[in-house]
């Protein structure tokens, strides 16, 4: 396999990871104040991802600066193009980011309660946005003969991209309900045990409708692919047993989902990189956006060192804290 | 002007940005050392400590690292056409940068928040040993990418004209990012100290926890002390590298608009900035300039209006001289600065010598304000090496006018700079509120329930 081919894999992976692992810290800062009654409980369902949201993260800034080194040219034009959607995502990951740190560092009313619509509006808007971006890779956008964007941001909107942000974001939901649920103890694990069902329902219809529609924008055969395939059995089997007691395969299931929804937008977009809605000669393609041999080589060499590296970690601390979150009983009124 | 306000959104994002990576890289580095005084002699009033400045490293890493996103996707947003025409080689450091060090320190940081009482001891020191491993590497390559810039190496242009990476390591054993590195390594030491022995002296003159913050207050001494004086030795090195390869940037440093040798050192002086080429000297040094800039007590110096003419027969016409007001000040306030610091350092380790450091009233009120400096000293040597390089935006290769994003209007920009400015004014204040009030804030106190940072009591807080 050529190494444009493996570097596009790569960011892929990046991009599958970010969504696999944040995914669920996304849909865990978007139910907390549902699931978490009181204030013992909602910092309870926030504990379920202190350790680790901040590790997560790192998969966005390691896709966004993978692109950069593998892919200058599609970096350039991606990042460029969705300028102001971008601007919001970077927003909503700051308020969101220091909003994890700074919410229990003051006990004043108004400072809590911003911080946690920080919380929660940011949960709700980055996957949703990054979503929108990737389905507007696959759709196309006006981008010109020096692969420059020609549009505004009321063109980043396209329905096709608007329906992979809420696909994204209904995944996310779904995924955070079945980490919670696996989590978490008494009534915390309940309520999510209980969203689980309209949020299955939800994700279901989401992804079905994804499918179908990226039948019709990709091109290629009508008959979905495995890994279209494999998201929707995914989604369903997510959703069947978000209210069961399989705590373990149901978050399993919902990462699958998530997992397989994403890796099919590359997949669609192989070997192009950007469709030009303009000209389908201004498509950004692999072959045409990578980096040199040397530079892709060097990459190469970082990324078989140090990703097997970062896995091995990560995963250690995902099981140091592997133990549920208990709510501390609520000491005063 | 779509251009200038690019490189205003730059400028203001990255100094931002900047206020806070050397406290991080400082502090983690301290706080590491404290607990590993409490992995040794176990007193239980070094992990107090340790918890205390470790809240204060929390604090300071979330706004730390949300800034740094802005900065990853900067260049792809305003700066496309200079994404596109460096990646090949620029982006490299900066996924490994990603892949190396952002992974390992907020993994670490999260076990070592939450591992207090999961962990081993043994393992629990390593976690955060770690985090202060990870955020120097990151600087590592940062710098590795900068120095690129300054001073560009390991590349052969295409057939496009374009800069192609040939030989990575030339990007590590650049001489601009040998001592650059080194440069900011031990400005965020000295920023870590200073903060450190400011909270410290906060404390001590409150008389609170007296034995607990005169030891703070002896480790920041004994940390900032070594690490001011070789920066005054490194600070030099590096001003000798960028004169090699980046006269202007030296030559504009001390408004030498003629050749001169030997070449005295202005400590003062008005005027001598855009269109001013003669300068009122108040003060000057003879022979100083020609050490500084050579190392050579009767070294030459070329003057700004030579390297113009050198340039416009090598590059053609345009202006080639950065903004020398900026360039002369920049320098002078990291110099001044460092070298009032210097004095402090050694008044401190004289009282550390002495054992009187945590009564000395006059060093404590001073130390106080002096946490200011170190910020105003890290911003001037940035806008000293960036201002220095224009009109370029890697040297000698592209100009910083052809490397904005053509696609991005002068409104998307206004929209992005106003809407940073707000959330950057709004986390500095909440950043600074929870600063004070938890360098403030007394040491927690051991036993019973142990409050929070483990798994049962939720939030991040401890």
């Amino acid at each position: 396999m050529a190494l444009h081919t493996i570097w596009f894999v790569i960011v892929a992976i990046f991009w599958v990871g970010f969504f696999v692992l944040e995914g669920f810290d996304f849909g865990v800062g978007a139910l907390h104040t549902i699931v978490g009654r009181d204030e013992a409980q909602r910092r309870a369902a926030l504990a379920t991802i202190g350790p680790w949201w901040d590790g997560n993260e790192v998969w966005l800034i390691v896709a966004g600066a993978s692109m950069f080194a593998a892919f200058p040219a599609w970096y350039a034009t991606m990042f460029s193009a969705l300028y102001l959607a971008l601007l919001l995502v970077l927003a909503a990951l700051m308020a969101r980011g220091v909003a994890f740190e700074f919410n229990g560092k003051r006990e004043d009313q108004r400072w809590r309660s911003t911080w946690t619509w920080c919380t929660t509006l940011g949960s709700l808007l980055i996957p949703l946005l990054l979503g929108i971006g990737l389905g507007d890779l696959l759709h196309g956008l006006p981008i010109n003969s020096n692969h420059d964007f020609t549009g505004s941001f009321f063109d980043l909107l396209t329905p096709y991209g608007l329906w992979t942000g809420a696909t994204l974001l209904g995944l996310s939901l779904l995924h955070g309900a079945t980490f919670l649920k696996l989590r978490t103890t008494d009534g915390i694990r309940e309520r999510a045990s209980e969203l689980g069902r309209p949020l299955g329902w939800i994700a279901i219809a989401l992804v079905v409708g994804f499918v179908i529609w990226t039948r019709n924008v990709a091109g290629g055969a009508d008959v979905p692919g495995p890994v279209e395939f494999l998201a929707v059995i995914a989604v369903i089997a997510s959703a069947r047993l978000a209210s069961t007691d399989y705590d373990g395969w149901a978050f399993a299931a919902s990462a699958l989902a998530i997992a397989a929804t994403v890796g099919s937008i590359f997949i669609d977009l192989y070997p192009h990189v950007m469709i030009s809605s303009t000209s389908s000669a201004y498509d950004l393609t692999v072959n045409g956006t990578a980096s040199g041999h040397y530079a892709l080589t060097v990459m190469t060499v970082v990324a078989a060192i140090f990703l097997p590296l970062v896995l091995l970690y990560q995963g250690w601390s995902f099981h140091v804290f592997r133990a549920r979150v208990k709510t501390p009983p609520v000491v005063s009124g | 002007m779509t251009n200038d306000l690019a490189r205003w959104q730059f400028a203001t994002t990255s100094i931002y940005h900047f206020l806070f990576v050397p406290v991080t890289i400082g502090l983690a580095f301290l706080v590491a050392l404290l607990q590993t005084a409490w992995y040794r002699n176990e007193r239980p009033e070094y992990r107090r400590l340790t918890r205390f400045f470790g809240t204060l490293l929390v604090i300071n890493v979330a706004v730390g690292v949300v800034t740094g996103l802005v900065q990853e996707f900067e260049f792809g947003m305003n700066w496309s056409a200079y994404s596109r025409f460096v990646g090949d080689v620029f982006g490299g450091p900066l996924a490994m940068e990603g892949l190396a060090a952002f992974f390992l320190e907020s993994t670490f940081l999260g076990l070592w928040l939450f591992g207090w009482d999961r962990l081993p001891k043994r393992a629990h020191l390593a976690c955060i040993w770690l985090v202060a491993a990870g955020s120097m590497l990151s600087a590592m390559f940062i710098l590795a990418a900068n120095s690129w810039m300054q001073h560009p190496v390991g590349y052969k242009l295409n057939g496009q004209g374009q800069p192609v990476l040939n030989d990575v390591w030339a990007l590590f054993t650049n001489p601009t990012f040998l001592w650059g590195y080194v440069h900011v390594i031990l400005a965020s030491l000295v920023t870590g100290s200073l903060v450190m022995l400011a909270v410290s002296a906060w404390q001590l003159r409150k008389g609170r926890e007296v034995s607990a913050f005169a030891g703070a207050a002896r480790l920041s001494v004994i940390v900032l002390l070594p690490a001011i004086l070789l920066q005054m030795f490194v600070g030099n090195k590096l001003g000798e590298i960028e004169a090699k390869y980046q006269p202007m940037k030296i030559a504009a440093a001390e408004a030498q608009w003629s050749n001169c040798q030997p070449c005295s050192f202005s400590v003062f002086q008005v005027g001598g900035g855009k269109n001013d080429e003669t300068p009122t000297q108040l003060i000057e040094i003879p022979h100083l300039l020609s050490v500084l800039a050579t190392g050579t007590f009767n070294g030459s110096v070329e003057g700004l209006t030579e390297l113009q003419k050198q340039n416009e027969a090598k590059y053609g016409p345009g202006n080639y001289i950065p903004n020398v007001f900026v360039q002369y000040w920049s320098m002078r306030v990291m110099a001044y600065l460092g070298s009032l610091i210097a004095l402090l350092a050694l008044w401190g380790g004289w009282l550390v010598h002495r054992g009187t450091l945590a009564r000395s009233r006059w060093f404590l009120r001073i130390s106080l304000w002096a946490v200011l400096t170190p910020f105003a000293m890290n911003t001037a040597g940035w806008m000293l090496t960036e201002n220095g390089r224009q009109p370029w935006i890697v040297q000698g290769l592209m100009k910083t006018v052809d490397a904005n994003s053509p696609s991005v209007s002068a409104t998307d920009i206004w929209i992005s700079l106003i809407a940073f400015l707000l959330i950057y004014i709004a986390l500095g204040t909440a950043d600074l509120l929870l600063m004070l009030r938890y360098s403030r804030r007394e040491l927690e106190h051991e036993g019973g329930s142990d409050g929070g940072g483990a798994g049962t009591i939720p939030a991040m807080s401890y």
